[in-house]
């Protein structure tokens, strides 16, 4: 299976990924030899077998309903990009 | 020479007061400016580690001091420091200050280990050879145009020339493991749970796993018993008590069963690597263990499940570096779209970008069960063939690496070749099992590592098999010449 | 052409806890931006989540309620998808393994009576907020809101009426309530709802395309949108159009949906189970416990409150449409011994018209049941008339005294000294002979004039039971 760079477009917009002009050519061909590495996969029969997502078989702990955390803005904004009254900046979002 | 010194040792001479903790610290710190060539560290925190030296040196003085109190060491700059620069590599978080510390960096904290400074690394830990760090290659100090290995170069390459007694790693696909093996170190990646993965940055959450890089198997288990052990903010921490790792270092290993799976020893295999493995299994003989060959066949498929995996995860983990609320913005966004799209196509590097773009086509519309359902399949049975293995044997032993460090420069054009080195490890880290690289032999002047794998939550077990190996052979001892 | 409409709505309820559902933030309302966002809820770099055990909890909860089958094993999910105010770049919900599955709720739409399908619950976490005033041209994001826990909620399209619609909405507002898994506050955007509406022509089987209506705050809007919309499809068809699969937004002050562009392209959210979370298992000791919290539903109460104390429709419908309010009713009723349709009207009489001539809940209410209950108990002994009573309400509504300290300081006893009744009676008697005959000679509406005229000079204080009695006597 081989991506074509309409195809590294199309995942790089969904990923909002910038990537050069020049180098569209190249993901492609590298994304393209990734896909046939995982074709080896195909010619294991995985029909009944359960995905696994976790290499443990534990269940979700759950955490008691407290407050435990302070208002920490200042530090957590003193390394954000833009902020003004206390809000994350961004340009302007069109609903 | 202090810089050549077990942990135990150092430990020693600090209580009985042959040298401090300040003066042990800046023995480091000396070393790590004379071989700043070498590039292991991106940030060196020399005043803060000074502070803490004292500290350390107050503390051993009255009394309460634990093992690690005052012992130099250094952090993958993966985990999050408090008020320290941490940027896992990558220009996206060059200027990230973390406002919080990392569970494993309290741990050490507490226990008052000194940190001298935070070490290079791959972008987000995504390589093979340390080439992909936003703060350029390591070198390895066995070989300077060799790659130290990855993703914890760094890490490795600082422990082996003597830049830090011992120092934090993290391990994804062999991250740990590899690195440990090219610049002869020895390193333990823990069983998928052990170490808290609170503040260490994802890279794969369901593959990563931090752990120890140490000169022997003795300061590994030092270094693990801090680092290990539930943490009630890390969902995949398993509420196990942590083992006293020192207490069954000398255990005998007479009747030890050993698997070698035929699969690690294939056709992709170097003559020599396989020669010091030979070796090494050989010595495990004398020690008094059964040696039988096991057969793995699924192992092949690691490779492109990890590769599915890995990049699914973190295409999805690397969302948040999106330029808005902390870590690289660019200049002048037009609008939305454009702040997203060049604060992270600015930010992420060539190898990150292409794992982004390979998750998120594995993870699209119409892929999702051909590719990443596919590979959890496929995990499962490489899974259950590791589990069905070390019911018959205790540890599957091979090599870490197909060949000893290859020359900076000569794969990191071809990214497929590059994820081709890591196919002993990659397996290990889908089953969640724990393993070892312990230096076992030294070819054209390189070090080869001999892979220890064991049953989950053996690492006590793994640490007493490497420990044995290393009262009966030097390699763990060999140092690379100027760092002696 | 005869159209049906065809409608389903996924409401989101912010469940009431105090804390996140994957942080130890606080999730109350209302505070300065971004003081609430902790480093879990701003996805900062290294950090984890951990599921909060009374989301859960609550979730099992409403499942329980609605009959529905509680998933055993259900899993948290990413869903990617780049958004400002949504910090990590992926949304923590739960796809293909909802924590509750299909369940079921009753409605009452103008006496017609209809059973809804609710298709699953499902727990995630909220996102923050866009605010677009302008800070020189840009868009600022506050946080607070990002990892609230939200049970989606969603229902079958079962519904055919702008009608039926808000007659779900409601049931389930009130369900919510009662459960104490919501506030229920639609200002404060704790109950919010997407409605799908689509139509077909009548006796069609297949669905027509439908839309989807975002944010809905009101069951007003609800109606006015969904209604907005049935005529806007039916326009759009029979004018030769195709109505075409989007999202809208319900414009209030226009009183019209339009298309949300934005939100249209390529809603790839890539789903895929959150490695950070393990699957959350409910075993049947965890359904028993929480069953042993479930309080009495809505519709059982009103039964209840039917069979227990002989009221009306009307009155068992104010008193259970709260827990609180059904709840105080019934103290007052225990603890003034007095008869429960004496009860039902003061709460729902003058209590409820204070209160919301004040604008106050009931859980707000100045006169606190144990004070109303002292003012019930003194009608119920005869100590006052219900006239008198309410001289006394209002007494208690502007103070804090009790019923006993304003009948006492204001000397408002009911007088029962039949002597002293007697007295006044004959007085009324012998000054009025002109209606003494007429009352004799058959008209029996007189009587009354001599029932106020006594009241009248007793200034009310006299047990009228007592009056009454008195005064048929005395006209025989």
């Amino acid at each position: 299976m081989s991506l074509t760079t309409d195809d590294v477009k199309k995942i790089a917009h969904l990923a909002r990924l910038g990537i050069d002009e020049s180098d569209i050519e190249s993901y492609a061909r590298d994304l393209s030899g990734m896909l046939d590495l995982m074709a080896q996969m195909s010619e294991l029969n995985t029909d009944n077998v359960i995905p696994m997502a976790h290499p443990m078989d534990q269940v979700q702990r759950l955490r008691p309903d407290i407050v435990t955390e302070q208002d920490n803005r200042e530090q957590f904004q003193s390394i954000a990009p833009q902020v003004e009254a206390g809000l994350y900046l961004v340009p302007k979002v069109i609903e | 020479m202090m810089n050549n010194k077990s942990i135990a040792d150092l430990a020693k001479g600090l209580r009985s007061g042959e040298f401090s903790s300040l003066e042990l610290t800046q023995m480091f710190l000396d070393r790590i400016k004379r071989h700043g060539s070498l590039n292991c560290y991106i940030t060196v925190t020399e005043e803060l580690a000074l502070q803490e030296a004292k500290a350390a040196d107050a503390r051993i003085a009255k009394g309460d001091a634990m093992l690690l109190t005052g012992i130099p060491i250094a952090q993958k700059d993966i985990f999050c420091t408090q008020g320290v620069k941490t940027t896992c590599g990558s220009k996206m978080l060059d200027n990230f200050i973390a406002p919080y510390n990392a569970t494993v960096i309290e741990k050490l904290n507490q226990a008052g280990a000194v940190m001298l400074g935070k070490l290079n690394m791959d972008e987000f830990a995504m390589g093979s050879s340390n080439e992909t760090s936003y703060y350029g290659a390591v070198r390895n100090p066995w070989d300077r145009n060799a790659i130290p290995g990855g993703s914890s170069g760094g890490s490795a390459a600082a422990v082996a020339a003597g830049l830090a007694a011992c120092a934090t790693g993290t391990d994804t696909g062999g991250s740990i493991r590899q690195p440990a093996a090219h610049c002869g170190i020895t390193g333990l990646k823990p069983t998928y749970g052990r170490v808290s993965r609170y503040g260490m940055i994802a890279y794969a959450s369901s593959l990563d796993q931090g752990g120890p890089m140490a000169r022997s198997a003795e300061d590994a288990a030092i270094l693990l018993q801090t680092m290990a052990g539930f943490d009630e903010k890390d969902s995949t921490s398993v509420d196990l008590p942590v083992p006293d790792y020192r207490a069954g270092l000398n255990n005998p290993i007479e009747g030890l069963k050993i698997g070698l799976p035929k699969e690690f020893f294939g056709d992709g295999l170097s003559g020599d690597v396989a020669a010091v493995i030979d070796a090494a299994v050989n010595e495990y003989r004398k020690l008094g263990a059964q040696i039988k060959e096991i057969s793995m066949p699924n192992l092949k498929l690691a490779i492109p499940a990890y590769y599915v995996i890995a990049p699914a995860e973190c295409s999805a983990n690397l969302s948040r570096f999106d330029g808005v609320r902390f870590g690289y913005r660019c200049s002048h966004p037009t609008d939305l779209a454009d702040l997203y799209t060049r604060s992270r196509g600015e930010g992420f590097g060539k190898e990150v970008k292409r794992r982004i773009l390979m998750g998120t086509y594995a993870l699209s519309a119409g892929y999702y069960d051909a590719y990443y359902i596919k590979a959890q399949k496929v995990r499962r049975l490489i899974s259950e063939e590791f589990k069905n293995a070390l019911s018959e044997v205790d540890v599957i032993m091979g090599p870490v690496t197909p060949s000893t460090a290859f020359g900076i420069g000569e794969k990191i054009g071809n990214p497929i070749e590059m994820y081709l080195s890591d196919i002993y490890t990659i397996a290990i880290n889908l089953a969640g099992v724990p393993a070892m690289s312990v230096p076992a032999g030294i070819v054209d002047g390189k070090p080869v590592g001999l892979q220890i794998i064991g049953n989950y939550f053996a690492e006590d077990r793994l640490l007493n098999i490497a420990h044995q190996y290393q009262q009966v052979t030097d390699w763990h001892q060999q140092r690379p010449k100027g760092f002696e | 052409m005869e159209w049906e409409a065809v409608i389903g709505l996924e409401i989101h309820t912010q469940l009431a806890t105090k804390s996140k559902i994957f942080s130890g933030a606080s999730t109350a309302y209302g505070a300065e931006p971004n003081t609430q966002a902790c480093a879990v809820d701003l996805g900062l770099p290294g950090v984890l989540p951990v599921l909060n055990q009374e989301a859960v909890r609550m979730a099992v909860l409403f499942g329980l309620a609605i009959e529905a089958e509680i998933a055993p094993y259900s899993v948290f999910a990413r869903k990617n998808y780049f958004y400002p105010d949504l910090p990590k770049g992926y949304q923590i919900s739960q796809f293909e393994l909802p924590i509750v599955g299909l369940g079921h709720l009753d409605i009452d739409a103008d006496g017609v009576k209809k059973r809804i399908g609710i298709t699953r619950a499902h727990l995630e976490e909220d996102a923050g907020k866009s605010l677009h005033e302008d800070f020189h041209g840009l868009t600022g994001i506050d946080l607070n809101r990002a990892g609230t826990p939200l049970l989606e909620i969603v229902s079958e399209p079962d519904m055919r009426s702008a009608k039926e619609a808000v007659a779900y909405m409601r049931k389930l507002h009130e369900l919510v309530r009662y459960l104490g898994i919501c506030d229920g506050n639609m200002q404060e955007g704790s109950f919010r709802c997407d409605a799908n509406v689509s139509v077909r022509p009548k006796g069609q089987q297949a669905f027509g395309t439908r839309a989807e209506i975002k944010n809905i705050n009101s069951f007003k809007f609800v109606e006015k949108a969904i209604n907005y919309e049935i005529e806007r499809q039916i326009d759009l068809i029979e004018s030769g159009g195709a109505v075409i699969q989007e999202t809208r937004l319900y414009d209030s002050v226009k009183d019209q949906t339009r298309s949300m562009r934005s939100k249209e392209e390529a809603n790839d959210y890539r789903y895929f189970p959150d490695p950070d979370l393990l699957p959350v298992v409910v075993d049947e000791a965890f359904k028993a416990q929480v069953k042993t919290t479930m309080p009495e539903l809505p519709d059982a109460k009103k039964q209840r409150f039917k069979d227990q104390y002989g009221l009306d429709e009307e009155s068992t419908t104010i008193l259970t449409s709260s827990r609180q309010l059904a709840d105080y009713f019934e103290i007052v009723v225990k603890e003034s011994a007095c008869e429960a349709k004496i009860c039902a009207n003061w709460v729902t009489g003058d209590l409820l018209a204070a209160l919301n001539r004040a604008g106050l809940e009931i859980s707000d209410s100045p006169v606190s049941h144990e004070r109303l209950a002292g003012l019930l108990a003194r009608i119920s002994d005869n100590t006052i008339s219900g006239k008198i009573a309410k001289q006394v309400f209002e007494e208690m509504w502007r103070g804090t005294a009790s019923a006993d300290e304003i009948i006492e300081a204001k000397g408002l006893k009911q007088i029962t000294d039949t002597g002293a009744i007697e007295a006044i009676i004959d007085k009324i008697i012998a000054d009025n002979p002109g209606q003494v005959e007429q009352y004799r000679s058959g008209k029996d509406k007189v009587f009354g004039f001599f029932v106020g005229q006594v009241m009248k000079a007793m200034q009310g204080k006299a047990n009228p039971g007592e009056v009454n009695k008195m005064l048929k006597d005395k006209l025989k």
